[in-house]
Protein backbone atom coordinates (compact mmCIF):
# COMPACT_ATOMS: atom_id res chain seq x y z
CA UNK A 1 0.00 0.00 0.00
CA UNK A 2 1.12 3.52 -0.80
CA UNK A 3 1.57 5.71 2.28
CA UNK A 4 2.16 9.44 1.93
CA UNK A 5 3.84 11.39 4.71
CA UNK A 6 4.43 15.12 4.95
CA UNK A 7 6.72 16.82 7.47
CA UNK A 8 6.30 20.56 7.99
CA UNK A 9 7.81 23.30 10.14
CA UNK A 10 10.25 26.23 10.01
CA UNK A 11 13.42 26.27 8.03
CA UNK A 12 16.16 25.36 10.52
CA UNK A 13 14.19 22.77 12.51
CA UNK A 14 15.59 19.91 10.45
CA UNK A 15 12.35 19.21 8.61
CA UNK A 16 14.12 18.24 5.38
CA UNK A 17 16.39 15.86 7.28
CA UNK A 18 13.36 14.17 8.86
CA UNK A 19 12.05 13.26 5.41
CA UNK A 20 15.44 12.12 4.23
CA UNK A 21 16.01 9.90 7.29
CA UNK A 22 12.52 8.41 7.16
CA UNK A 23 12.70 7.49 3.48
CA UNK A 24 16.26 6.21 3.76
CA UNK A 25 15.32 4.02 6.73
CA UNK A 26 12.40 2.55 4.79
CA UNK A 27 14.31 2.09 1.52
CA UNK A 28 17.67 0.87 2.73
CA UNK A 29 17.11 -0.75 6.13
CA UNK A 30 13.52 -1.97 5.85
CA UNK A 31 13.86 -2.98 2.21
CA UNK A 32 10.74 -1.16 1.02
CA UNK A 33 10.38 1.33 -1.79
CA UNK A 34 10.55 4.97 -0.73
CA UNK A 35 10.83 8.34 -2.39
CA UNK A 36 11.84 11.51 -0.61
CA UNK A 37 11.23 14.94 -2.11
CA UNK A 38 12.26 18.04 -0.19
CA UNK A 39 10.23 21.17 -0.82
CA UNK A 40 12.41 23.14 -3.15
CA UNK A 41 12.15 26.85 -3.67
CA UNK A 42 13.75 30.20 -2.91
CA UNK A 43 13.27 29.71 0.84
CA UNK A 44 15.63 30.31 3.69
CA UNK A 45 15.98 29.73 7.43
CA UNK A 46 12.90 30.81 9.36
CA UNK A 47 10.62 30.41 6.37
CA UNK A 48 8.30 27.50 5.77
CA UNK A 49 9.94 24.15 5.18
CA UNK A 50 8.41 20.84 4.27
CA UNK A 51 9.51 17.47 3.05
CA UNK A 52 7.62 14.57 1.60
CA UNK A 53 7.96 10.82 1.76
CA UNK A 54 6.13 8.10 -0.11
CA UNK A 55 6.56 4.54 1.16
CA UNK A 56 5.22 1.45 -0.56
CA UNK A 57 5.80 -2.27 -0.92
CA UNK A 58 5.17 -1.81 -4.64
CA UNK A 59 6.89 0.28 -7.26
CA UNK A 60 6.30 4.01 -6.68
CA UNK A 61 5.42 5.90 -9.86
CA UNK A 62 4.13 9.34 -8.97
CA UNK A 63 6.76 10.61 -6.53
CA UNK A 64 5.00 13.50 -4.83
CA UNK A 65 2.71 13.72 -1.82
CA UNK A 66 -0.72 15.12 -2.67
CA UNK A 67 -2.95 13.97 0.21
CA UNK A 68 -0.83 12.76 3.09
CA UNK A 69 -1.92 9.82 5.21
CA UNK A 70 0.29 11.20 7.94
CA UNK A 71 1.09 14.84 8.60
CA UNK A 72 3.84 15.70 11.08
CA UNK A 73 3.98 19.41 11.92
CA UNK A 74 6.28 21.43 14.13
CA UNK A 75 4.94 24.93 13.50
CA UNK A 76 1.56 26.65 13.49
CA UNK A 77 2.15 27.85 9.92
CA UNK A 78 2.82 24.35 8.62
CA UNK A 79 -0.24 23.02 10.47
CA UNK A 80 -2.50 25.66 8.95
CA UNK A 81 -1.02 25.23 5.50
CA UNK A 82 -1.10 21.45 5.31
CA UNK A 83 -3.95 20.29 7.58
CA UNK A 84 -6.51 20.91 4.79
CA UNK A 85 -4.81 18.36 2.49
CA UNK A 86 -4.54 15.64 5.16
CA UNK A 87 -6.69 12.64 4.26
CA UNK A 88 -10.02 12.50 6.11
CA UNK A 89 -8.94 9.44 8.06
CA UNK A 90 -5.35 10.62 8.19
CA UNK A 91 -3.18 10.94 11.26
CA UNK A 92 -1.96 14.33 12.49
CA UNK A 93 1.20 14.38 14.62
CA UNK A 94 2.10 17.67 16.29
CA UNK A 95 4.56 19.31 18.62
CA UNK A 96 1.93 20.28 21.18
CA UNK A 97 3.81 23.36 22.39
CA UNK A 98 4.15 24.79 18.89
CA UNK A 99 0.84 23.91 17.32
CA UNK A 100 -2.56 24.98 18.58
CA UNK A 101 -5.33 22.91 17.04
CA UNK A 102 -8.13 24.95 15.54
CA UNK A 103 -11.11 22.66 15.34
CA UNK A 104 -12.17 19.08 15.79
CA UNK A 105 -9.41 17.14 14.10
CA UNK A 106 -9.57 13.43 13.43
CA UNK A 107 -6.80 11.29 14.82
CA UNK A 108 -4.16 13.39 16.57
CA UNK A 109 -0.98 12.36 18.37
CA UNK A 110 0.81 15.02 20.43
CA UNK A 111 4.24 15.30 21.96
CA UNK A 112 6.16 18.27 23.37
CA UNK A 113 9.13 17.37 21.15
CA UNK A 114 10.95 20.69 21.43
CA UNK A 115 10.52 20.79 25.23
CA UNK A 116 11.88 17.25 25.53
CA UNK A 117 14.83 18.20 23.36
CA UNK A 118 15.53 21.21 25.58
CA UNK A 119 15.47 18.95 28.62
CA UNK A 120 18.03 16.76 26.90
CA UNK A 121 20.18 19.87 26.58
CA UNK A 122 19.89 20.62 22.85
CA UNK A 123 16.85 22.09 21.26
CA UNK A 124 18.21 21.10 17.88
CA UNK A 125 17.33 17.42 18.40
CA UNK A 126 13.59 18.21 18.56
CA UNK A 127 13.22 16.77 15.07
CA UNK A 128 14.80 13.50 16.19
CA UNK A 129 12.50 13.29 19.23
CA UNK A 130 9.65 13.80 16.79
CA UNK A 131 11.00 11.11 14.44
CA UNK A 132 11.13 8.66 17.36
CA UNK A 133 7.56 9.56 18.28
CA UNK A 134 6.45 9.19 14.64
CA UNK A 135 8.08 5.76 14.48
CA UNK A 136 6.43 4.57 17.70
CA UNK A 137 3.01 5.91 16.77
CA UNK A 138 2.86 4.73 13.16
CA UNK A 139 5.03 1.58 13.21
CA UNK A 140 5.62 2.27 9.54
CA UNK A 141 9.34 1.86 9.97
CA UNK A 142 11.15 -0.48 12.30
CA UNK A 143 12.95 1.11 15.22
CA UNK A 144 16.14 -0.56 14.15
CA UNK A 145 15.93 1.01 10.68
CA UNK A 146 15.19 4.53 11.86
CA UNK A 147 17.97 4.30 14.46
CA UNK A 148 20.52 3.30 11.85
CA UNK A 149 19.38 6.05 9.51
CA UNK A 150 19.51 8.66 12.28
CA UNK A 151 22.93 7.65 13.53
CA UNK A 152 24.53 7.77 10.10
CA UNK A 153 23.08 11.24 9.56
CA UNK A 154 24.60 12.98 12.59
CA UNK A 155 28.18 13.84 13.55
CA UNK A 156 29.88 11.19 15.72
CA UNK A 157 30.05 13.38 18.82
CA UNK A 158 26.28 13.86 18.80
CA UNK A 159 25.35 10.22 18.31
CA UNK A 160 24.56 9.54 21.96
CA UNK A 161 22.39 12.62 22.26
CA UNK A 162 20.47 11.77 19.11
CA UNK A 163 20.01 8.19 20.17
CA UNK A 164 18.59 9.35 23.47
CA UNK A 165 16.30 11.82 21.71
CA UNK A 166 15.06 9.16 19.32
CA UNK A 167 14.41 6.67 22.10
CA UNK A 168 12.54 9.19 24.26
CA UNK A 169 10.24 10.07 21.42
CA UNK A 170 9.81 6.44 20.43
CA UNK A 171 8.78 5.37 23.94
CA UNK A 172 6.11 8.08 24.07
CA UNK A 173 4.92 6.95 20.67
CA UNK A 174 4.52 3.37 21.86
CA UNK A 175 2.64 4.66 24.93
CA UNK A 176 0.33 6.66 22.67
CA UNK A 177 -0.34 3.58 20.62
CA UNK A 178 -1.15 1.49 23.66
CA UNK A 179 -3.69 4.07 24.78
CA UNK B 1 33.83 -5.33 -4.20
CA UNK B 2 30.19 -6.02 -3.42
CA UNK B 3 27.27 -4.02 -4.70
CA UNK B 4 26.36 -0.98 -2.65
CA UNK B 5 22.94 0.44 -1.91
CA UNK B 6 22.77 4.21 -1.59
CA UNK B 7 20.01 6.73 -1.06
CA UNK B 8 20.71 9.42 -3.62
CA UNK B 9 18.98 12.27 -5.36
CA UNK B 10 19.05 12.13 -9.15
CA UNK B 11 21.67 14.86 -9.26
CA UNK B 12 24.03 13.09 -6.88
CA UNK B 13 23.41 9.76 -8.63
CA UNK B 14 24.36 11.33 -11.97
CA UNK B 15 27.58 12.75 -10.48
CA UNK B 16 28.48 9.37 -8.99
CA UNK B 17 27.69 7.68 -12.29
CA UNK B 18 30.07 10.06 -14.04
CA UNK B 19 32.86 9.16 -11.61
CA UNK B 20 32.29 5.44 -12.10
CA UNK B 21 32.38 5.98 -15.87
CA UNK B 22 35.82 7.50 -15.48
CA UNK B 23 35.03 11.22 -15.59
CA UNK B 24 38.06 13.07 -14.25
CA UNK B 25 37.35 16.60 -15.39
CA UNK B 26 34.37 18.82 -14.66
CA UNK B 27 34.04 22.44 -15.68
CA UNK B 28 30.83 24.20 -14.89
CA UNK B 29 28.93 27.20 -13.70
CA UNK B 30 26.41 26.30 -11.02
CA UNK B 31 22.77 26.87 -11.90
CA UNK B 32 19.54 25.76 -10.24
CA UNK B 33 18.34 23.00 -10.40
CA UNK B 34 21.60 21.33 -11.44
CA UNK B 35 23.93 22.84 -8.82
CA UNK B 36 24.18 19.72 -6.66
CA UNK B 37 26.01 18.02 -9.52
CA UNK B 38 28.73 20.68 -9.59
CA UNK B 39 28.83 20.74 -5.80
CA UNK B 40 29.24 16.98 -5.59
CA UNK B 41 31.87 16.88 -8.33
CA UNK B 42 33.81 19.65 -6.54
CA UNK B 43 33.89 17.42 -3.47
CA UNK B 44 34.53 14.11 -5.16
CA UNK B 45 36.83 14.78 -8.10
CA UNK B 46 39.87 15.76 -5.99
CA UNK B 47 39.39 12.52 -4.01
CA UNK B 48 39.89 10.45 -7.16
CA UNK B 49 42.68 12.54 -8.68
CA UNK B 50 40.42 14.52 -10.98
CA UNK B 51 40.03 18.22 -11.62
CA UNK B 52 37.05 20.47 -10.92
CA UNK B 53 36.99 24.00 -12.25
CA UNK B 54 34.30 26.55 -11.66
CA UNK B 55 34.34 28.58 -14.85
CA UNK B 56 33.32 32.17 -15.51
CA UNK B 57 30.30 31.11 -17.52
CA UNK B 58 28.76 28.30 -19.54
CA UNK B 59 30.52 29.17 -22.81
CA UNK B 60 33.82 28.65 -21.10
CA UNK B 61 32.59 25.54 -19.28
CA UNK B 62 31.73 23.85 -22.55
CA UNK B 63 35.01 24.96 -24.13
CA UNK B 64 36.96 23.61 -21.16
CA UNK B 65 35.43 20.15 -21.29
CA UNK B 66 36.21 19.92 -25.02
CA UNK B 67 39.79 20.87 -24.30
CA UNK B 68 40.05 18.39 -21.44
CA UNK B 69 38.74 15.63 -23.68
CA UNK B 70 41.44 16.41 -26.25
CA UNK B 71 43.90 16.26 -23.37
CA UNK B 72 42.78 12.67 -22.86
CA UNK B 73 40.33 13.01 -19.97
CA UNK B 74 36.72 11.98 -19.82
CA UNK B 75 34.97 15.26 -19.16
CA UNK B 76 31.57 16.61 -18.24
CA UNK B 77 29.58 19.69 -17.42
CA UNK B 78 26.11 20.14 -15.93
CA UNK B 79 23.67 22.97 -16.35
CA UNK B 80 20.06 23.99 -16.84
CA UNK B 81 18.11 25.90 -19.52
CA UNK B 82 19.79 29.32 -19.60
CA UNK B 83 23.24 27.74 -19.29
CA UNK B 84 22.40 25.12 -21.89
CA UNK B 85 21.57 27.95 -24.32
CA UNK B 86 25.01 29.45 -23.76
CA UNK B 87 26.68 26.10 -24.39
CA UNK B 88 25.15 25.57 -27.80
CA UNK B 89 27.93 27.14 -29.85
CA UNK B 90 30.57 24.92 -28.33
CA UNK B 91 28.35 21.84 -28.45
CA UNK B 92 28.46 22.41 -32.22
CA UNK B 93 32.24 22.63 -32.01
CA UNK B 94 32.22 19.35 -30.09
CA UNK B 95 30.09 17.73 -32.79
CA UNK B 96 32.32 19.07 -35.59
CA UNK B 97 35.58 18.07 -33.88
CA UNK B 98 34.06 14.76 -32.73
CA UNK B 99 34.97 15.33 -29.13
CA UNK B 100 33.69 12.80 -26.58
CA UNK B 101 32.06 14.61 -23.65
CA UNK B 102 28.90 14.62 -21.57
CA UNK B 103 26.55 17.53 -20.91
CA UNK B 104 23.86 17.12 -18.26
CA UNK B 105 20.89 19.42 -18.60
CA UNK B 106 18.62 19.33 -15.56
CA UNK B 107 15.63 20.95 -17.24
CA UNK B 108 13.62 23.65 -15.54
CA UNK B 109 10.66 25.63 -16.84
CA UNK B 110 11.55 28.18 -19.52
CA UNK B 111 11.85 30.09 -21.77
CA UNK B 112 14.62 32.38 -20.55
CA UNK B 113 15.12 32.32 -16.77
CA UNK B 114 11.55 31.03 -16.44
CA UNK B 115 10.98 29.14 -13.20
CA UNK B 116 14.44 28.35 -11.82
CA UNK B 117 13.37 25.94 -9.08
CA UNK B 118 10.63 24.12 -10.95
CA UNK B 119 10.40 21.35 -13.48
CA UNK B 120 10.31 21.60 -17.26
CA UNK B 121 10.99 19.31 -20.24
CA UNK B 122 11.07 21.87 -23.01
CA UNK B 123 14.72 21.61 -24.09
CA UNK B 124 14.12 18.47 -26.14
CA UNK B 125 14.39 20.17 -29.52
CA UNK B 126 17.15 22.46 -28.32
CA UNK B 127 19.24 19.43 -27.38
CA UNK B 128 18.90 18.21 -30.96
CA UNK B 129 19.00 21.45 -32.94
CA UNK B 130 20.56 24.02 -30.60
CA UNK B 131 23.74 24.67 -32.57
CA UNK B 132 23.92 25.75 -36.20
CA UNK B 133 24.62 23.48 -39.13
CA UNK B 134 23.83 19.82 -39.72
CA UNK B 135 24.97 17.54 -36.96
CA UNK B 136 23.72 14.79 -34.70
CA UNK B 137 24.08 14.24 -31.01
CA UNK B 138 22.84 11.56 -28.64
CA UNK B 139 20.41 12.42 -25.81
CA UNK B 140 19.30 10.15 -22.97
CA UNK B 141 16.48 10.70 -20.50
CA UNK B 142 16.46 9.07 -17.03
CA UNK B 143 13.26 8.75 -14.97
CA UNK B 144 14.71 7.86 -11.57
CA UNK B 145 17.86 8.40 -9.52
CA UNK B 146 18.88 4.84 -10.42
CA UNK B 147 18.68 5.71 -14.09
CA UNK B 148 20.50 9.01 -13.52
CA UNK B 149 23.36 6.80 -12.36
CA UNK B 150 23.02 4.17 -15.08
CA UNK B 151 22.39 6.51 -18.02
CA UNK B 152 25.21 8.88 -17.09
CA UNK B 153 27.59 5.92 -17.32
CA UNK B 154 25.99 5.01 -20.60
CA UNK B 155 26.34 8.61 -21.81
CA UNK B 156 30.10 8.46 -21.24
CA UNK B 157 30.33 5.11 -22.98
CA UNK B 158 28.44 6.38 -26.02
CA UNK B 159 30.46 9.61 -26.10
CA UNK B 160 33.64 7.53 -26.25
CA UNK B 161 32.28 5.04 -28.76
CA UNK B 162 30.78 7.56 -31.17
CA UNK B 163 33.03 10.54 -30.45
CA UNK B 164 30.15 12.90 -29.92
CA UNK B 165 28.80 15.13 -27.16
CA UNK B 166 26.12 13.17 -25.32
CA UNK B 167 23.36 15.07 -23.53
CA UNK B 168 21.72 13.67 -20.42
CA UNK B 169 18.30 15.32 -20.43
CA UNK B 170 17.23 15.18 -16.82
CA UNK B 171 14.54 17.32 -15.26
CA UNK B 172 14.23 19.12 -11.94
CA UNK B 173 11.92 16.47 -10.49
CA UNK B 174 14.22 13.57 -11.27
CA UNK B 175 17.23 15.62 -10.18
CA UNK B 176 15.84 16.42 -6.75
CA UNK B 177 13.97 13.27 -5.81
CA UNK B 178 15.76 10.78 -3.57
CA UNK B 179 15.49 7.04 -4.06
CA UNK B 180 17.43 3.87 -3.59
CA UNK B 181 20.33 3.54 -6.02
CA UNK B 182 22.08 0.21 -6.46
CA UNK B 183 25.73 0.54 -7.40
CA UNK B 184 26.91 -2.72 -8.94
CA UNK B 185 30.38 -4.09 -8.25
CA UNK B 186 33.00 -2.44 -10.48
CA UNK B 187 33.59 -5.52 -12.61
CA UNK B 188 29.90 -5.67 -13.45
CA UNK B 189 29.85 -2.18 -14.98
CA UNK B 190 30.69 -1.85 -18.66
CA UNK B 191 33.12 0.99 -19.35
CA UNK B 192 34.02 2.00 -22.90
CA UNK B 193 37.20 3.85 -23.90
CA UNK B 194 37.77 5.78 -27.12
CA UNK B 195 39.52 3.96 -29.97
CA UNK B 196 43.20 4.88 -30.14
CA UNK B 197 45.33 4.86 -33.30
CA UNK B 198 47.32 1.70 -33.87
CA UNK B 199 49.38 3.02 -36.79
CA UNK B 200 52.67 4.87 -36.35
CA UNK B 201 52.37 8.68 -36.12
CA UNK B 202 53.48 9.34 -39.72
CA UNK B 203 50.63 7.18 -41.03
CA UNK B 204 47.92 8.56 -38.74
CA UNK B 205 44.90 10.16 -40.44
CA UNK B 206 42.93 11.71 -37.58
CA UNK B 207 39.61 11.97 -39.41
CA UNK B 208 39.73 8.86 -41.56
CA UNK B 209 37.11 6.40 -40.42
CA UNK B 210 36.55 2.82 -41.47
CA UNK B 211 33.30 2.51 -39.62
CA UNK B 212 32.07 6.12 -39.24
CA UNK B 213 34.11 6.83 -36.09
CA UNK B 214 37.80 7.74 -36.48
CA UNK B 215 40.49 6.72 -34.02
CA UNK B 216 41.34 9.50 -31.62
CA UNK B 217 44.86 10.51 -30.64
CA UNK B 218 45.00 13.04 -27.85
CA UNK B 219 47.55 15.76 -27.20
CA UNK B 220 50.83 14.39 -25.90
CA UNK B 221 50.49 10.88 -27.27
CA UNK B 222 53.03 11.37 -30.06
CA UNK B 223 50.62 12.02 -32.89
CA UNK B 224 49.88 15.21 -34.78
CA UNK B 225 46.63 16.54 -33.43
CA UNK B 226 44.85 19.33 -35.24
CA UNK B 227 41.46 20.35 -33.96
CA UNK B 228 39.39 22.81 -35.93
CA UNK B 229 35.77 23.87 -36.29
CA UNK B 230 36.41 24.57 -39.96
CA UNK B 231 35.48 21.91 -42.45
CA UNK B 232 38.46 19.56 -42.45
CA UNK B 233 39.74 16.65 -44.49
CA UNK B 234 40.85 13.25 -43.23
CA UNK B 235 44.18 14.72 -42.17
CA UNK B 236 42.38 17.20 -39.95
CA UNK B 237 43.41 20.26 -41.93
CA UNK B 238 40.93 22.96 -42.98
CA UNK B 239 39.44 22.60 -46.44
CA UNK B 240 36.97 25.40 -46.09
CA UNK B 241 36.30 25.91 -49.78
CA UNK B 242 35.84 22.34 -51.01
CA UNK B 243 32.18 21.23 -51.14
CA UNK B 244 33.24 17.60 -51.64
CA UNK B 245 35.15 17.55 -48.39
CA UNK B 246 32.17 19.25 -46.71
CA UNK B 247 29.85 16.61 -48.17
CA UNK B 248 31.98 13.73 -46.93
CA UNK B 249 32.43 15.19 -43.48
CA UNK B 250 28.84 16.26 -42.75
CA UNK B 251 27.43 13.00 -44.09
CA UNK B 252 29.74 11.04 -41.82
CA UNK B 253 29.03 13.24 -38.76
CA UNK B 254 25.30 12.65 -39.19
CA UNK B 255 25.39 9.07 -40.44
CA UNK B 256 27.52 7.79 -37.58
CA UNK B 257 24.49 8.45 -35.38
CA UNK B 258 21.61 8.02 -37.88
CA UNK B 259 22.80 4.68 -39.20
CA UNK B 260 23.27 3.41 -35.68
CA UNK B 261 19.81 4.44 -34.47
CA UNK B 262 18.74 0.86 -33.89
CA UNK B 263 21.81 0.17 -31.78
CA UNK B 264 21.26 3.36 -29.82
CA UNK B 265 17.55 2.70 -29.33
CA UNK B 266 16.55 2.32 -25.68
CA UNK B 267 12.84 2.01 -24.99
CA UNK B 268 10.92 0.58 -22.07
CA UNK B 269 7.57 -0.88 -23.07
CA UNK B 270 4.98 -1.30 -20.34
CA UNK B 271 1.69 -3.13 -20.89
CA UNK B 272 2.13 -2.84 -24.65
CA UNK B 273 1.31 -6.44 -25.64
CA UNK B 274 -2.38 -5.91 -26.42
CA UNK B 275 -2.44 -2.11 -26.26
CA UNK B 276 -4.71 -0.16 -28.60
CA UNK B 277 -3.66 3.22 -27.28
CA UNK B 278 -0.08 4.02 -26.36
CA UNK B 279 1.19 6.75 -24.09
CA UNK B 280 4.57 8.08 -25.21
CA UNK B 281 6.57 9.73 -22.47
CA UNK B 282 10.01 10.14 -20.88
CA UNK B 283 11.71 11.43 -17.74
CA UNK B 284 9.50 12.34 -14.80
CA UNK B 285 6.39 12.46 -17.03
CA UNK B 286 6.79 8.76 -17.68
CA UNK B 287 6.33 8.03 -13.96
CA UNK B 288 2.95 9.76 -13.88
CA UNK B 289 2.14 8.05 -17.17
CA UNK B 290 2.94 4.64 -15.74
CA UNK B 291 0.61 5.29 -12.80
CA UNK B 292 -2.09 6.39 -15.25
CA UNK B 293 -1.65 3.22 -17.33
CA UNK B 294 -2.12 1.14 -14.16
CA UNK B 295 -5.31 3.08 -13.36
CA UNK B 296 -6.63 2.66 -16.89
CA UNK B 297 -5.79 -1.05 -17.00
CA UNK B 298 -7.70 -1.63 -13.74
CA UNK B 299 -10.71 -0.18 -15.52
CA UNK B 300 -10.30 -2.32 -18.62
CA UNK B 301 -8.68 0.10 -21.05
CA UNK B 302 -6.10 -1.52 -23.32
CA UNK B 303 -3.41 1.08 -22.82
CA UNK B 304 0.36 0.81 -22.70
CA UNK B 305 3.36 3.03 -22.18
CA UNK B 306 6.31 3.62 -24.48
CA UNK B 307 9.06 5.21 -22.42
CA UNK B 308 11.93 6.75 -24.33
CA UNK B 309 15.26 6.40 -22.58
CA UNK B 310 17.14 7.38 -25.71
CA UNK B 311 15.48 10.52 -27.05
CA UNK B 312 17.99 11.37 -29.81
CA UNK B 313 18.40 9.82 -32.30
CA UNK B 314 14.64 9.46 -32.40
CA UNK B 315 13.44 5.89 -33.08
CA UNK B 316 11.63 6.67 -36.35
CA UNK B 317 11.56 3.10 -37.58
CA UNK B 318 10.15 1.82 -34.29
CA UNK B 319 7.20 4.23 -34.44
CA UNK B 320 6.65 3.69 -38.16
CA UNK B 321 6.18 -0.01 -37.48
CA UNK B 322 3.91 0.59 -34.50
CA UNK B 323 1.67 2.88 -36.52
CA UNK B 324 -0.06 -0.16 -38.00
CA UNK B 325 -0.69 -1.85 -34.65
CA UNK B 326 -1.59 1.05 -32.36
CA UNK B 327 -4.70 3.10 -32.99
CA UNK B 328 -3.73 6.24 -31.13
CA UNK B 329 -0.69 7.75 -29.48
CA UNK B 330 -0.88 10.17 -26.56
CA UNK B 331 2.30 12.10 -25.91
CA UNK B 332 2.71 13.24 -22.30
CA UNK B 333 5.43 15.85 -21.83
CA UNK B 334 6.13 19.01 -19.85
CA UNK B 335 6.25 21.32 -22.86
CA UNK B 336 3.83 22.47 -25.54
CA UNK B 337 4.49 19.62 -27.95
CA UNK B 338 8.06 18.63 -28.89
CA UNK B 339 8.30 14.83 -28.83
CA UNK B 340 4.75 15.01 -30.18
CA UNK B 341 6.17 16.43 -33.42
CA UNK B 342 8.51 13.45 -33.77
CA UNK B 343 5.74 10.96 -33.05
CA UNK B 344 3.28 12.51 -35.50
CA UNK B 345 5.98 12.67 -38.17
CA UNK B 346 6.12 8.88 -37.97
CA UNK B 347 2.57 7.77 -37.19
CA UNK B 348 0.53 10.59 -38.67
CA UNK B 349 -1.24 13.64 -37.35
CA UNK B 350 -4.63 11.98 -37.04
CA UNK B 351 -3.23 9.36 -34.68
CA UNK B 352 -1.22 11.66 -32.43
CA UNK B 353 -2.60 13.41 -29.36
CA UNK B 354 -0.82 15.69 -26.91
CA UNK B 355 -1.21 16.17 -23.18
CA UNK B 356 1.12 19.06 -22.54
CA UNK B 357 2.11 20.93 -19.41
CA UNK B 358 3.86 24.26 -19.64
CA UNK B 359 6.15 23.61 -16.68
CA UNK B 360 6.32 24.25 -12.97
CA UNK B 361 4.56 20.99 -12.09
CA UNK B 362 4.31 17.44 -13.32
CA UNK B 363 1.21 15.68 -14.64
CA UNK B 364 -1.05 14.03 -12.09
CA UNK B 365 -1.86 10.40 -12.95
CA UNK B 366 -5.56 11.36 -12.83
CA UNK B 367 -5.34 13.91 -15.61
CA UNK B 368 -3.45 11.49 -17.84
CA UNK B 369 -6.08 8.87 -17.09
CA UNK B 370 -8.83 11.31 -18.14
CA UNK B 371 -6.98 12.00 -21.38
CA UNK B 372 -6.64 8.25 -22.01
CA UNK B 373 -10.40 7.87 -21.57
CA UNK B 374 -11.12 10.79 -23.86
CA UNK B 375 -8.80 9.58 -26.62
CA UNK B 376 -9.82 5.95 -26.21
CA UNK B 377 -13.49 6.76 -26.58
CA UNK B 378 -12.75 8.80 -29.67
CA UNK B 379 -13.57 12.28 -28.43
Amino acid sequence: MRIEIKFGGFGGQGIILMGNITARAAAIYDGKNAVFTPSYGPEARGGAASSNVVISEEEIDYPYVTNPDILVVMSQGAYEKFAPILKDDGLLIIDEDLVKLKNGEGKVAKIPATRIAEELGKRIVANIVMLGFFTGVTKLISYDAIKKAVLESVPARFRELNEEALEKGYRQGIEWQEE
Amino acid sequence: MKKQIKFYSGNIAAAEGALVAGCRFFAGYPITPSSEIAEHMALRLPQVGGVFIQMEDELASMAAILGASWGGAKSMTATSGPGFSLMQENIGLGAMTETPCVVINVQRAGPSTGMPTLVGQADIMQARWGSHGDYEIIALSPFSPQECFDLTIKAFNLAEEYRVPVIVLMDESVGHMFEKVVIPPKDKIKIVERKKPTVPPEKYMPYKAEDFVPEMACAGEGYNVHVTGLTHDEKGYPQATDPEVQDRLVRRLCDKIRKNEKKLRDIEEYEMDDAEVAIVSFGISARSSKAAVRLARQRGYKVGLIRLKTIWPFPDEYFEKLADEIKKFVVVEINYGQIKLEVERNVGRDKTFLLPKMGGEIHKPDEIYRKIKEVYNGN
